[in-house]
């Protein structure tokens, strides 16, 4: 063996990325759908990204540019390994600004900034099927899709309602693509959901170790499930980011200390900067000043 | 003030390099030589590449090494280095009966052709510690030349007399299945659950195997004959016309033989479970043909009513580098997800509250 | 020097990146122009757009169909042996890529491979060279991947292309997805797209 093996731009053979680069062109043809590809063992463990990495390395150029979050952040410790990764097999350019970026792998968020045209969000997934949880089997989960039998997703849903007097499911929630598939969102919390409906970037899903990849093109509709009695709402704040300001966002909770005392900051850590960049103080931000 | 926590890089860089020194141990003790690791640690060599699916011997002790020693990590390192080999084909089935044997039993004849030969085994060794091996000589071992005569196997034996089922007969125009190479498409063929369970974890498929004897699945299986030793493996060249032989590889196989009590179809006779494995891996292969004939019960019209017995069940989570990684990554932050369950869940203690106090209140 | 052999992609990895993302872009842009960053060169009657599709897109886990025309060009089974190691089928139901160099040398559409209600992917995707992208009938198109509605004008569509790609589409999510490809570029029709006016 070569104890300094070669190996080819973005890590994958031409082979694995042809079979890869076919599913997606099937994905993007057929919204919502699970495409079968025969995943491959990545340099990192299954569960860690594995299906976004090899979607990824799949369309990555020399000239694009990369960002990868994690929580939202990018200098998570995931986030700042396969970043890594691809600045090492790749070579290409990356950031952490979401505007500059043409390809962004994410794992349970989606950026506060929208996305344009010409961006393309890859969403690492866990367990692509929304049905697994209701049905382990994949025969028959696949029947379900096939014959757009969803009715037991509506009962889940509605059980929730019956027990807890609202669906209690907070992310992973799952949505209807252009009317036919029901799809999971991957685990971003519902928050996001609104901002897969008629985004103007691509967006691809990765679930290697399951063997799935699936996509919503630009501008689809992406409805998530609810009932007419008890509609379809997103997280909402009480308070805004205590160091940028911002309402409207996603926050993380960070505890303080032992007492109870906690703070509220921006989950979307290049959002949260690029504000505090144009002048905009959160509550502590004004203290800061003031000492 | 609140600094939020940074510099991923230069923390993992600095786990990294912890984790190499905490590899290398105390640096007065000699750094392990790959070839002491091959002589001396020959079964966790053969397990690293059984279930890694590559078969080099000194590819998996560098892995050993690399991982300290951790199994699933080496059989993880191994993995990802053969996806990334470039494939050139497949090579012919191998002979089983053409193997230059160095261990063979049989549980179900006390003799026969070819005759039972123990080897290398740890059977019959009283478990007592010894450390005498650390630094003892060891005596040159009784060894006798290899016999011209091969040892029929004893499934053929039984098959000739008409009481074990027959191989079955494969369409020599379908592909034969690889589940690397294609996505698993349930319910399977026996050749693709067969290469699952090859790759499958050991303990994943002894606790299964182990679940059928104590009835979850019963089989009632004999072993027929358990055989290790070398076989060669050829490769069709289409250029050349005939095809040439890449070597040989020691591999563990096991003949399980189960009764079958016969149908309107099919006279009563024995049924097959069938255990493949690189290297000298004797209770993976015996775990896996248990497992592989517990597979097989929909083809004998048995029902189907244990764990070892439900085909996406087992093959599902047979494979220890997809079962690892995901329960691992259990530890990657979740607190995107767990900030939306603590929201949902103060909600519905307040609302739960607010009704315990109404109540109260009337 | 062999005919078979010769052409391809001079820089494969890059090549094939590039207009894989070109291909994927029309895909995700239904009835948009979008240029092949290095394309090349024509294979006899197998135009320069063809052969970047087929480089980019198959290997020996693609059964291919070539129409007739194309596949008669002396030296072309060889060209695609050799540089994608696919094997050409003649049955069009059997095929993953089916390539044209015109329109009148593809059967209808319903000859190719839907796939199935279960594996909805499992279909042709077919690349077919038109004369030009503009100047024909219009078409307004909608669906996944067009803001409101597209309007579209290729020269070189097949008969009946409203009505044969009305019935693809009722067949949704079965059906066969279509590259037109013209003047180093190419347009993607996936089998989400609908036609809304047109002859």
């Amino acid at each position: 063996m070569n104890a300094t093996a070669q190996y080819n731009f973005a890590y994958l053979d031409e082979q694995t990325k042809r079979m890869i680069r076919r599913a997606i062109l099937k994905a993007i043809a057929i919204p919502g759908y699970q495409v079968p590809f025969s995943s491959r063992e990545m340099p990192m463990p299954y569960g860690w990204g594995t299906g976004g990495v090899q979607v990824t390395a799949s369309i990555i150029g020399p000239d694009d540019v990369l960002k990868v979050i994690d929580q939202g952040a990018d200098d998570t410790t995931n986030a700042v390994s396969i970043r890594a990764f691809f600045a090492k097999v790749a070579q290409v350019a990356t950031t952490t600004h979401t505007g500059e970026a043409t390809i962004i792998q994410t794992r349970h968020r989606i950026p506060e900034r929208a996305l344009g045209p010409g961006q393309t969000l890859v969403y690492q997934v866990p367990i692509p099927e929304p049905l697994r949880f209701l049905e382990p089997r994949e025969t028959e989960t696949r029947k379900m899709h096939a014959l757009e039998e969803y009715g037991l997703m509506h009962v889940k849903l509605y059980e929730d309602i019956a027990r807890h007097g609202r669906i209690a499911t907070t992310y992973a929630y799952p949505v209807k693509v252009e009317g036919r598939y029901v799809m999971d969102p991957s685990p971003t919390p519902k928050f996001d959901n609104p901002k897969m409906h008629m985004s103007e970037a691509l967006q691809l899903f990765g679930a290697g170790r399951e063997h799935r990849i699936y996509a919503v093109p630009p501008h689809t509709e992406v409805v998530s499930l609810d009932f007419e009695d008890h509609p379809f709402a997103i997280q909402h704040f009480e308070e805004p980011c205590a160091l940028c300001g911002a309402e409207q966002v996603y926050l993380d909770e960070v505890i303080l200390d032992d007492a109870g005392g906690h703070m509220y900051v921006c989950s979307d850590t290049d959002n949260c900067e690029t504000r505090r960049a144009a002048g905009h103080v959160g509550a502590l931000g004004v203290r800061e000043a003031a000492e | 003030m609140y600094v939020a926590v940074k510099g991923g890089e230069a923390a993992i860089a600095n786990a990294h390099a912890l984790l190499a020194d905490r590899r290398r141990g105390d640096r007065s003790v000699p750094a392990l030589r790959l070839d002491q690791i091959m002589e001396q640690l020959g079964l966790a060599v053969d397990r690293a590449m059984g279930e890694g699916s590559l078969y080099d011997r000194e590819l998996a002790a560098l892995a050993l090494v690399q991982a300290r020693g951790d199994l699933i990590e080496a059989i993880f390192l191994v993995r990802a280095y053969r996806t990334t080999l470039p494939r050139f084909g497949y090579s012919l089935p191998i002979d089983t009966g053409a193997m230059l044997i160095e261990r063979r039993i049989s549980a179900t004849f006390k003799d026969l052709p070819g005759g039972q030969m123990l080897g290398p085994t740890f059977d019959y060794t009283h478990r007592l510690l010894d450390a005498a091996i650390v630094d003892g000589e060891v005596p040159a071992p009784v060894m006798r030349e290899a016999e011209e005569a091969q040892a029929p196997r004893v499934t053929d034996l039984l098959g000739r007399q008409g009481l074990m089922e027959p191989d079955g007969e494969t369409d020599p125009a379908r592909a034969v299945g690889d589940l690397t190479r294609e996505p698993l498409d349930f319910p399977l063929d026996r050749d693709l659950r067969l290469q699952a369970l090859a790759r499958g974890d050991e303990g994943f498929l002894l606790a299964l195997g182990y679940s059928t004897q104590r009835g979850y699945g019963r089989s009632h299986p004999f072993v027929g004959e358990i055989r290790i030793g070398e076989v060669a493996v050829e490769f069709d060249v289409p250029e050349l016309g005939f095809a040439v032989s890449l070597g040989r590889i020691r591999v563990t196989e096991c003949q399980m033989v189960n009764q079958f009590k016969g149908s309107a179809k099919v006279p009563p006779q024995f049924t097959r479970g069938y255990g493949l494995v690189f290297g000298q891996a004797e209770r993976k292969a015996m775990a896996m043909s248990l497992v592989d004939r517990a597979l097989r019960a929909k083809e004998f019209g048995e029902d189907v009513v244990a764990p070892a017995q439900d085909e996406e069940f087992v093959i599902s989570h047979s494979d220890n580098v997809q079962a690892t990684g995901f329960v691992e990554h259990l530890k990657l932050p979740h607190y995107v997800d767990f900030q939306a369950e603590l929201d949902l869940i103060r909600r519905m203690r307040a609302e739960h509250e607010a009704a315990a106090m109404q109540e109260a209140a009337e | 020097m062999d005919i078979g052999l010769d052409g391809g992609f001079s820089e494969p990895v890059r090549q094939a990146q590039s207009s894989f993302r070109a291909i994927m872009d029309a895909f995700a842009n239904p009835g948009t122009v979008q240029k092949f960053a290095h394309l090349a060169p024509a294979h006899g009657l197998l135009q320069g757009e063809l052969v970047s599709t087929l480089l980019t897109l198959s290997d020996q886990d693609t059964p291919i169909w070539l129409s007739g025309k194309l596949r008669q060009t002396p030296g072309m089974e060889d060209f695609v042996a050799f540089h994608t190691g696919a094997p050409l089928v003649s049955e069009t139901g059997h095929a993953v890529f089916a390539f044209a160099g015109a329109a009148d040398e593809l059967p209808d559409l319903d000859r190719f491979n839907p796939g199935t209600q279960e594996y909805p992917d499992r279909s042709t995707t077919i690349v077919l060279a038109v004369t030009a992208f503009a100047g024909g009938d219009e078409l307004v198109i909608r669906g996944p991947g067009i803001r409101d509605q597209r309007t579209i004008s290729p020269i070189g569509l097949p008969r009946n292309f409203v009505a044969q790609w009305a019935a693809n589409r009722a067949l949704f999510p079965r059906g066969v997805d279509l590259l037109l490809v013209a003047g180093g570029a190419v347009m993607g029709l996936p089998r989400s797209t609908r036609i809304a006016e047109g002859q």
